[in-house]
């Protein structure tokens, strides 16, 4: 559905905090904006983002129309085990788009 | 007589803080010319350091996004002739490196000035046989994106073709002539009061080196003729239209003052 840019570490060392930043292509429109029809564009936006990490969330967040067009959804957690992240954008369509990284801990 | 000497006074007082702030901007732009005495610099010096974090960063600058794109876009079969852009020009990577530093260049086919997203517009016409990308179409804006990195951090050759000189001249002569109600000229702000503030933010010196650029205002990507368009309107002028030729003259004057500085495309701006 949408371009996406994840920057997940490759390797880790156990225990070590590790920085995952992501970027996704979406309009986010707010809602509040109207058309060239003067009629209002309907709101479309990610309101939910989740992130787990083989299986478990680590990370989530709700998502607001103030937040701009193509988010940047910074966060960390601790280097745990080998293993796969996965992240999640919900938008208002009701579509998901999951991507994965694999992360090798030391 | 107390009226009279109370502006008198505001004038003492207000005088003072202009002269320093002239003479602090004067040495601020000597203090800045680097080794070979050149003073010219890039937007991305002016921006704020998260700014410039974003775009030094492949995986938080969002340009990146529309660079994706257009790689799919460049394999992606189009038009009558069923041919991608990869299946003339193989890997972007080789025969795209350093291409972009040379737009606007000279087109055959019009005896004039092109700049890249016309060039890429008039391949996918004649060779693929496919419509023209709309003007500032994400399409468009992807692919000249993913051309443009290609060439990032090589130094911009515009404006050593002489059959260009009348062109770079008339794009000069545009620079330089005042327009609209405001009655400004490019050269006011971009060669005049670079560095100083304009509405609250920094008037940059006017090198176009990084687009199509991703600007945080627009939230999305834009060319060079979108932002030129926005200054014509800030100074209340008539905007010249998408791929009108006076655009195109003064794309190529601009690429030509900024000849030498790197290629930054994608570039991010406030």
């Amino acid at each position: 559905m949408a371009r996406t840019l994840i920057n997940v570490p490759p390797t880790a060392k156990r225990g070590e905090v590790v920085e995952i930043k992501t970027l996704i292509s979406h309009p986010m429109e707010t809602g509040f904006r109207t058309g060239p029809d003067g009629a209002l564009i309907p709101r479309d936006i990610i309101h939910r983002f989740t992130c787990t990490y083989n299986g478990e969330e680590v990370f989530s967040a709700d998502l607001f129309p103030a937040i701009t067009a193509n988010p940047f959804i910074t966060f960390t957690t601790v280097a745990t085990e080998s293993g796969e992240l996965a992240l999640s954008w919900t938008d208002d369509k009701g579509q998901t788009q999951t991507e994965t990284a694999k992360i090798t801990v030391e | 007589m107390s009226a009279g000497s109370r502006r008198l006074s505001f004038l003492g007082v207000g005088v003072a803080p202009v002269l320093i702030v002239s003479a602090l901007v004067g040495s601020a732009a000597v203090g800045l010319a680097d080794a070979d005495g050149d003073s010219r610099r890039s937007g991305f010096d002016f921006m704020g350091p998260q700014t410039q974090a974003m775009q030094g960063d492949d995986t938080s600058n969002p340009g990146m996004l529309a660079v994706l794109e257009g790689e799919d876009i460049w394999n992606r079969k189009a038009g009558a002739a069923d041919k991608s852009c990869a299946d003339c020009h193989g890997d972007a990577a080789r025969s795209m490196h350093g291409v972009a530093a040379h737009y606007p260049a000279f087109d055959t086919g019009t005896g004039g000035p092109i700049n890249l997203d016309q060039r890429i517009n008039t391949c996918r016409e004649k060779n693929q046989e496919a419509e023209p990308f709309p003007w500032e179409s994400a399409e468009i804006l992807a692919l000249s994106a993913y051309v443009g990195l290609q060439s990032r951090g090589m130094p911009v050759q515009v404006g050593d073709d002489a059959r260009l000189a009348g062109a770079i001249k008339a794009g000069d002569e545009a620079f330089h002539r005042k327009q609209g109600q405001l009655d400004f000229s490019c050269a006011d702000c971009h060669d005049a009061n670079w560095d100083r503030k304009l509405g609250g933010s920094v008037i940059p010196q006017g090198h176009a080196t990084g687009y199509p650029i991703y600007r945080l205002e627009w939230q999305s990507m834009g060319s060079l003729q979108r932002r030129l368009r926005n200054c014509m309107a800030g100074v209340r002028a008539e905007p010249y239209s998408y791929g009108s030729p006076e655009f195109v003259e003064l794309e190529l004057y601009l690429m030509s003052r900024s000849r030498g500085m790197a290629v930054e495309t994608p570039a991010v701006r406030p």
